[in-house]
């Protein structure tokens, strides 16, 4: 299907200086590493969980159809809220928020013939709940470019808490000094407990604390949608 | 995986302190407390570690080389024994981590008053310490802080002639970076492999990761036991899995050499010599010196380790030290990630 | 305690009576009066009044004489903290020991008859019988020989450099040929310091792997080798101190079938420990976790392989050894609170001894009654003719006896102890044998409460002042 899974393409253009060996490790494989942040309550176990489990009832939101509708009206507001392209860097949090800013790229390449520069941040050293929680496999953070001066989009796939973008905001401002960052999300689910808020939404969800909202992207999870379980955990 | 149980414990968070709630079996390190050997660590854990120096060492890389991770934290190193690099290195990881950082080296502290090891790991546990940074040495000092100390981490930085860890781990990244996967690499250890403590936990290090492991050199500095055919003398207490089953002795370095992906030339004291565990430098240099001709026995793009500080012109030839087959400057920098690395998960566990 | 209460008779009625020196074994009642043995036989307990006599009912317990321990460490004077003559002493009680020899590796060490008199007279006023042991050397430094015939006039049963070896072979010949004409024997602590330089257990898989420098069998077989040249050379009375290696029981046995003069000792932890101990788990090599480094493992000689164990067992079993010493070796907390290679050397063994070695009967690696002629008879003829009578339980010989079960199942527990000494691996371990009561010239020094009903001892017995002189 989609023609917009190149963003391995535009990976390799960054200099080799960032470019790291492969990871591959079995714990990854093994579900035992949940690399990026908001995937925590978006990630479906494949496995055991998610779709086919008939005890944890669940709705579709969006399809595979949805979903490059939204992000293709997504790329337009953010090409129309900047004026284009021009000094555009689209910052994809890990992990769902990297293809999804990868698709975001792919869209604005086609529309205005120009390449959009899309770096990948990992927010585990900037977490705020270390104790709390086991931690997480850290990965690198890469930028093909600079951020001094840059428009810095931040591209996550689902806002619930904003407590990721809080992190994410620390670390970007770690990484140099845009003129202005803006945030673009395919799911806004509610509950903030931050005053944060989105510039660009797929879409605006209502949910209930104890529902998780599961965004599956072809490049991460073999297949595009967006679903809500019900009450997975805690 | 043999660790022992997290006393910080994960007491479940008010919701609204998490970004996200957690997902079981999400763990990096399973609750390890400390870091005393690589011997009750699983490969998987092995790798975990490295691929999270991985992302260490992109910090490192920064203009800006500091995270605000370990805002809070109170480390301490403990050193009883002169060293530069490995207390630098925790000093720097520590702080890029944004760890608050205490050295205290014997000579400066009550230590020098005769307190005891114990009194002075329970004194540092009562301030509030979270992870106490050890080199002493005594083999199994480590142990002995572990043991007795409830509420702090331990990562051993060198205890006598048992072990080093972190070394260990940071020599594992720097060969997988260079070589890729280690299984069935082949790798030879070279020199005072008897009294070394670096060779001993690279030696559990690289046959965890299902390397070859040959130890090469003077027959008087080769800890036989610590082999495939030591282990197997060892089965009668204990029908499990010999670890150590890719590890072997080859004294001739001409032939331990042939094939191999890696060469680690350890530091050779020169007080071994006084002790009569070899004839002569000159000697040593003929038979178990690593340098250019002996690399030509080796696979071609070999590469050359060395823990440091380097004798060069005695374990190394100078030629080969500063080459381009080296990576002994790297394996300095990689020091500082897996450090990192490691205070890090110990602070999530 | 009143000598009244001395003189009470006591009959230990039921028991199996073994007495090595005289070959009997059975069941026999035994009566105790005046301080000796008054007769021993089946159906006493019907010829005395029971108002006449307190009773120690013995059913299914071993009656025999009191232990003779060759190598025992005291600490006084010098090192009061980790020992006493007086707290020794009660533990030796609790062990089934009446006679401890006491080691002179004190400070002052005991290389004249001043010192010699002071461990005596402390001694005299002990729960058991206290025996004095002199240097081989001046200071134990290993120069120039102590004033031996000094010594031997002021008490001293051997002479022994006991911590240290007698390392200079000449000066080793010097004492063997010196101490003929006393006729007291040389204990050697075998040792080659030379080859385990800083070695703090057996060299070996186990010492590599925790890193620790090794003291390989060798540096022990070496030097028994010397000394039974030695022996044969000078004639000397030469007593070999805590054998540990397959090797040294091998010499022993060879150098005995060809007649030479020569005794050895085996101490209660080479009979059941190896060196995986110190690797912690109480020996269980599947127990995982990280190293413990027992320092509580830590004693010269060093514990060493399965086969050493089995080893001695079998040279103790067939008379190669002749007998059980406890090189009872107590520290204070702080030396075993360390590192290893801080941590002292030794353990306190008098306590659980009998434990310990009732595991070899009970694994069938040596009868009970060899067992016991290595704790009495064994050690009494090393020693000498004088020890004799405190190794025999026939009508007339000293009343120095001991009462023990041999099934009764119990847990160590440190804090039980009398020796000041808690340092032990066997803290929490089972053990199976257990001594129930131990007389002293007749004088019960002991009794365990555990075993013997409380209804069933005077007051007066239970409650002497030697009982509580542990500090429970």
């Amino acid at each position: 299907m989609s023609e917009w899974v190149d963003f391995r393409r535009i990976g390799r253009r960054y200099p080799p200086e960032l470019a790291q060996p492969a990871v591959d490790c079995p714990e990854i494989q093994a579900g035992l590493f949940v690399a990026s942040s908001e995937n925590l309550d978006t990630a479906v176990d494949t496995g055991s969980g998610g779709a086919d489990n008939g005890a944890s009832p669940e709705r579709a939101v969006m399809d595979a159809d949805e979903i490059r509708r939204t992000l293709t009206r997504m790329h337009h507001e953010i090409l129309e809220r900047n004026h284009g392209a021009k000094n555009l860097l689209l910052v994809g949090i890990r992990t769902r928020g990297v293809p999804m800013a990868e698709r975001l790229a792919g869209y604005i390449e086609r529309s205005e013939g120009v390449a959009v520069p899309v770096a990948h941040l990992d927010i585990n050293l900037y977490r705020d709940d270390l104790t709390e929680r086991k931690n997480v496999l850290v990965r690198p953070t890469t930028t093909p470019v600079g951020l001094d001066g840059r428009t810095v989009v931040l591209v996550d796939d689902v806002l619930y808490t904003g407590r990721t973008v809080r992190a994410a905001l620390d670390a970007v401002n770690d990484l140099g000094r845009p003129v202005r960052i803006q945030l673009a999300v395919m799911i806004d689910r509610g509950h903030r407990e931050l005053p944060i808020r989105s510039d660009f939404v797929g879409k605006n969800v209502p949910t209930r604390r104890n529902e998780r909202v599961s965004v599956q992207l072809e490049e991460t999870d073999g297949t595009d949608a967006v679903t809500i379980l019900q009450g997975g955990f805690h | 995986m043999a660790s022992l149980p997290a006393t910080r414990a994960a007491a479940a968070p008010a919701e609204s302190a998490v970004i996200d709630p957690v997902i079981p079996g999400d763990a990096v390190a399973s609750g390890r407390r400390h870091v005393l050997d690589l011997d009750d660590f699983t490969a998987a854990e092995i790798a975990g570690v490295l691929d999270n120096a991985a992302g260490m060492r992109e910090v490192l890389g920064r203009d800006i080389k500091k995270v605000p991770t370990l805002r809070g934290r109170v480390i301490v190193t403990l050193f009883y024994e002169a060293s530069t690099r490995t207390r630098v290195s925790f000093e720097e990881a520590g702080k890029i981590l944004s760890a608050d950082v205490i050295n205290m080296s014997a000579s400066a502290s009550s230590i020098e008053k005769g307190e005891s090891l114990l009194n002075t790991g329970l004194t540092l546990q009562a301030m509030g310490v979270d992870t106490i940074v050890v080199r002493h040495p005594h083999s199994g000092a480590p142990n002995f802080l572990a043991r007795n100390l409830g509420r702090v981490s331990v990562i051993n930085a060198g205890d006598g002639t048992h072990a080093h860890p972190t070394q260990a781990l940071l020599d594992l990244y720097t060969a997988r970076n260079h070589v890729g996967e280690l299984a069935e690499r082949k790798v030879v250890i070279v020199g005072d492999v008897l009294h070394s403590r670096v060779a001993r936990s690279a030696v559990w290090g690289f046959a965890r990761m299902g390397a070859q492991v040959t130890l090469s050199g003077p027959r008087t500095l080769l800890p036989e036991p610590f082999t495939a055919a030591g282990w197997g003398d060892a089965t009668h207490r204990n029908g499990s899995e010999n670890p150590l089953a890719s590890v072997r002795v080859e004294p001739d370095l001409d032939a331990a050499i042939e094939g191999a992906d890696l060469v680690m030339a350890l530091r050779l004291q020169s007080e071994r010599q006084q002790l009569g565990f070899f004839p002569s430098l000159r000697e040593y240099i003929r038979r178990w010196q690593v340098n250019d001709a002996r690399m030509a026995r080796a696979n071609p793009g070999a590469l050359l380790m060395h823990p440091g500080p380097m004798n060069e012109g005695i374990e190394v030839s100078t030629n080969l030290a500063h080459g381009e087959r080296s990576l002994i400057e790297e394996q300095v920098t990689n020091g500082v990630a897996i450090r990192m690395a490691l205070l890090y998960q110990l602070a999530g566990a | 305690m009143t000598t009244a209460e001395t003189n009470v008779p006591v009959l230990i009625a039921g028991g199996r009576v073994i007495d090595p020196s005289s070959g009997f074994d059975g069941i026999a009642d035994v009566l105790v009066g005046d301080g000796v043995i008054k007769a021993v036989g089946p159906g006493l307990a019907g010829q005395v009044s029971a108002d006449d006599v307190r009773v120690i009912p013995a059913d299914g317990m071993v009656v025999c004489p009191g232990f003779i321990d060759v190598h025992t460490h005291l600490r006084e004077p010098g090192f009061e903290y980790k020992e006493t003559i007086a707290t020794g002493a009660a533990a030796a009680a609790r062990g089934g020991f009446t006679t401890l020899c006491a080691m002179p590796n004190t400070e002052p060490p005991v290389d004249n008859a001043a010192v010699v008199d002071y461990v005596l007279r402390r001694g005299a006023a002990a729960a058991v019988r206290i025996r004095a042991i002199g240097c081989v050397s001046k200071g134990r430094r290993g120069r120039e020989l102590a004033d031996m015939e000094e010594l031997a006039a002021a008490g001293c049963v051997a002479f022994s450099d006991d911590g240290d070896p007698v390392h200079d072979s000449g000066l080793m010949r010097l004492a063997l040929t010196y101490s003929r004409d006393l006729g007291l024997p040389i204990s050697n602590h075998c040792q080659d310091h030379a080859l385990c330089p800083q070695g703090v257990m057996a060299e070996g898989w186990v010492s590599s792997r925790l890193g620790l420098a090794g003291i390989p069998a060798v540096a022990e077989e070496a030097m028994v080798a010397r000394d039974i040249a030695l022996a044969e050379l000078t004639g000397g009375r030469l007593h070999l101190a805590h054998l540990s290696a397959a090797g040294s029981v091998e010499m022993v046995r060879t150098a005995k079938s060809r007649g030479i003069p020569i005794t050895a000792e085996v101490c209660p932890h080479h009979l059941m420990l190896t060196e995986d101990w110190a690797l912690g788990g109480h020996g269980d090599t599947a127990a995982t976790g990280a190293l413990s480094y027992e320092t509580q493992t830590k004693v010269y000689p060093p514990l060493r392989r399965p086969e050493d164990v089995a080893a001695c067992i079998s040279g103790l079993a067939d008379g190669t050894i002749d007998c059980i010493a406890t090189d009872h070796a107590p520290h204070d907390r702080a030396s075993k609170e360390c590192t290893y290679q801080d941590a002292a050397f030794g353990i306190s063994v008098l306590e659980t001894a009998l434990g310990m070695l009732m595991q070899a009967v009970h694994d069938g690696g040596i009868l009970l009654p060899t067992l016991i002629d290595r704790l009495t008879l064994g050690p009494a003829q090393a020693l000498g003719a004088a020890f004799a009578p405190y190794a025999a339980l026939v009508a007339g010989t000293p009343a120095d006896l001991v009462v023990f079960d041999p099934d009764a199942v119990w847990r160590v527990d440190v804090n039980r102890f009398a020796s000041l000494g808690r340092n032990t691996p066997l803290d929490g371990v089972e053990l199976r044998g257990r001594v129930a009561a131990t007389l002293v010239g007749g004088r019960p020094v002991f009794a365990e409460p555990d075993l013997l009903a409380p209804d069933l001892l005077s007051t007066d017995f239970s409650s002497t002042d030697l009982l509580s002189n542990g500090g429970r």
